[in-house]
């Protein structure tokens, strides 16, 4: 069995631990025999909706996010949407969350548009969100959020998980992150998934049915996962 | 003399470091902060009655190396330079530095001073001691959660770099695009350093750049040569920004595991024979020769200074234990991270490892960048691991992922248990390489020496 991920624009949406990520997917396929390729599709690139299973949207920088966000306008956004729409799965953080939404307004200045795939909103804010965070969603999410974003999610979109300690979203409806179908966006950094090996064992799962049908994943030893997201946990409940 | 209400600054933050170091105490930022607190004019008016004038060292890596073979060389040129020395790099480090030196009146006893600043705190110290000469050594991703972004700290060393006198000097790194460009709009002279060796090309695949289109016009920057990051020699086929011919070059640098010979100019030029490993302090003494250069000292002196040079806390430091010899090294972000390693690993090197991750404010909170930083590299070497640290489990984690076999690596929880379980683990005279956060270098440091195997660190 094989899985293709795609690294969107690795290269300029790779901020603080995003190859973290990438990486807990590759391995935990590894672990399990499943041949796991990544390649990076980036600015300028024209990305092939048929090939991937997976796709990872990390967060970036303002300058190269201006980037992103034109290189998407320019048609691949379109394919990207294409392509979750044919089934393949896609995981966002932060920057990668906020455009995979409708758009981001910030304070001044015409709204960006992002690529609707989740029904959610973005609006600049004055504060920073930053600390480590606990959510409840099917398990308990751990990471490091540091935002200023707020987004807002409409009815089509369902909440990832609810806050126990931390900003989430918008810090103040409760809610971390989005699902709706097979895309996921969040704010958590941490790195997100070698913390929470069950939502990157969502992603595989969700990716692998796109070529190969239902697919149940062989049960790993989490035991070092589980104890650093116990440690991260303890951490996020001491925040104030 | 300084004005009464100076005095009185003055007055309270020495009797603070005397009470503090009768106390047994490092006094390098309170003094400061108490000073800067009742008159922030006091440091500026002790800065300018430095007749060699104020040296700030600034950048996301190399700052306390940097500024250490700097003030060897002037030393060695006869000047008495004050200096930060124990990483207390804010606006109050500097401050308290000062007040140290000043006598009671005010008046210095140095003739002129070498601070290494804080990125974050590199405009107000700007402002506040009017540097002669100002250094930027590179600029990495570093701690977001505190620094914020890249373009964040860029935007603040224009800052810092337009509130430099006229008659100033900038040090750039020629190499780093982000740094170098910072001379594009800079009233002071501009003098760059960097690295000419065509064969100087980074070890690590390259996986995380900070920069990768043109900060001029948007195109992707092309690179005849990476040697770590968006670091090497970079052009833009759009626009023509482009690394700069550097005044101060190495055109040839080679590392051994115990050294480095940079060769200076081209063709017969001066030799640079440093006791120290590693591309990136090739690059540390390169910023310090020019700057050494900026100040009007000559490179025979500086040449002499870094051939003689000892690493300061925590940057491939060696400590004798047991037998054992521990290479302290300090590493606090991603780049960091892979410049230690490539210098560490020599083809058939094994790496015994202690490493300490802590999630204090000083390391950063958000322990994201171990994952960005190259453990992969490291991993095939490594014969085993003890982690230990606020945070060693998410270390123990990042080695699984990056192919350390679990068996490897085994969790120490606390300083004196961890070091020796390493020291255990350790043959008689092999070396253990301790990497280790901010906070959690200062932690071994001082463990290590209640054990009695290191001196405390503000005592050297």
């Amino acid at each position: 069995m094989d899985l293709r991920i795609c690294h969107l624009y690795g290269d300029l949406m790779a901020i603080y631990g995003d190859r973290g990520n990438v990486l807990t997917l590759r391995r935990r396929c590894e672990w399990r025999g499943i041949d796991a390729t990544v390649e990076i599709v980036s600015a300028g690139d024209r990305l092939d909706p048929e090939r991937y299973d997976l796709y990872f949207f990390g967060g970036g920088q303002d300058a190269q996010q201006d980037i992103v966000a034109d290189d998407l306008q320019a048609g691949n956004g379109e394919r990207l949407r294409t392509a979750v729409q044919a089934g393949a799965a896609i995981l966002s953080v932060c920057g990668g969350y906020q455009l995979l939404g409708h758009y981001y307004r910030p304070f001044e200045g015409p709204e960006l548009p992002g690529l609707g795939i989740l029904d959610a909103h973005t609006v600049a804010g004055r504060k920073r969100f930053i600390g480590n965070v606990l959510a409840l969603g099917e398990q308990a999410l751990v990471g490091f959020e540091n935002h200023s974003g707020r987004t807002y999610l409409g009815p089509q979109a369902q909440p990832l998980a609810t806050v126990v300690n931390g900003a989430g979203n918008n810090g103040e409806d409760g809610t971390e992150g989005a699902v709706q179908g097979k895309a996921i966006g969040t704010y958590l950094h941490g790195s997100l998934l070698p913390k929470n090996p069950w939502l990157a064992d969502r992603v595989i799962t969700w990716a692998l049915e796109r070529r190969h049908g239902a697919v149940q994943l062989d049960r790993l030893d989490d035991a070092v996962e589980d104890s650093a997201r116990d440690v991260a946990m303890s951490l996020a409940r001491q925040r104030r | 003399m300084l004005g009464p209400r100076s005095l009185v600054a003055l007055a309270a933050a020495k009797a603070t470091r005397e009470a503090l170091r009768a106390t047994g105490r490092g006094a390098t930022t309170l003094p400061g902060l108490i000073a800067l607190s009742l008159d922030e004019g006091v440091a500026t008016d002790l800065a300018r009655r430095l007749p060699q004038g104020v040296v700030v060292v600034t950048g996301t890596n190399g700052k306390t190396t940097t500024s250490r073979m700097l003030a060897d060389a002037v030393r060695l040129a006869g000047w008495r330079p004050v200096h930060n020395r124990a990483g207390s790099n804010l606006a109050r480090g500097v401050a308290s530095a000062l007040v140290a030196d000043a006598t009671w009146i005010g008046e210095p006893r140095a003739d002129g001073a070498i601070f290494e600043v804080d990125e974050a705190s590199v405009v107000a110290v700007a402002r506040l001691v009017r540097p002669r000469v100002m250094v930027i050594t590179n600029l990495f991703r570093d701690q977001l959660d505190r620094y914020g972004e890249l373009d964040t700290v860029t935007r603040r060393m224009r800052e810092a770099v337009a509130a430099l006198p006229p008659d100033a000097t900038l040090v750039l790194n020629a190499d780093d695009p982000i740094v170098s460009r910072l001379g594009e709009n800079a009233t002071c002279r501009v003098l760059r350093f960097g690295i000419d060796d065509e064969r100087t090309v980074g070890v690590l695949e390259q996986n995380v750049s900070d920069l990768t289109h043109c900060p001029r016009c948007r195109s992707r920057l092309e690179y005849r040569r990476v040697v770590l990051g968006h670091v090497g020699d970079y052009h833009c086929p759009n626009c023509g920004f482009a690394r700069p011919q550097p005044e101060i070059a190495a055109s040839r640098v080679e590392s051994r595991t115990d050294g480095t010979r940079l060769v200076l100019g081209a063709g017969e030029g001066a030799i640079v024979e440093l006791p120290l490993p590693g591309v990136y302090n090739a690059y540390n003494a390169l910023a310090a020769i020019a700057a050494a250069h900026a100040l009007g000292i000559s490179l025979d002196v500086s040449v002499r200074a870094l051939a003689s040079f000892r690493p300061p806390f925590g940057r491939l430091e060696v400590v004798e234990a047991a037998g054992r010899r521990l290479r302290l090294v300090l590493v606090k972000n991603p780049a960091g991270f892979n410049a230690a390693v490539s210098a560490l690993l020599s083809p058939d090197a094994r790496v015994h490892a202690l490493a300490a991750l802590n999630d204090l404010d000083a390391d950063g909170r958000d322990v994201s960048w171990i994952w960005d930083a190259d453990f992969e590299a490291l991993a095939p070497a490594i014969d085993w691991a003890v982690v230990t640290g606020l945070r060693a489990r998410d270390l123990a984690l990042r080695l699984k992922y990056a192919g350390v076999p679990a068996e490897r690596t085994r969790v120490v929880e606390g300083w004196q248990p961890a070091i020796r379980a390493a020291l255990e683990r350790a043959r008689p005279g092999e070396e253990v390489v301790i990497l280790a956060t901010y906070t959690a270098t200062l932690a071994l440091r001082h463990a290590l020496s209640e054990m009695g195997y290191a001196k405390e660190f503000w005592e050297d």
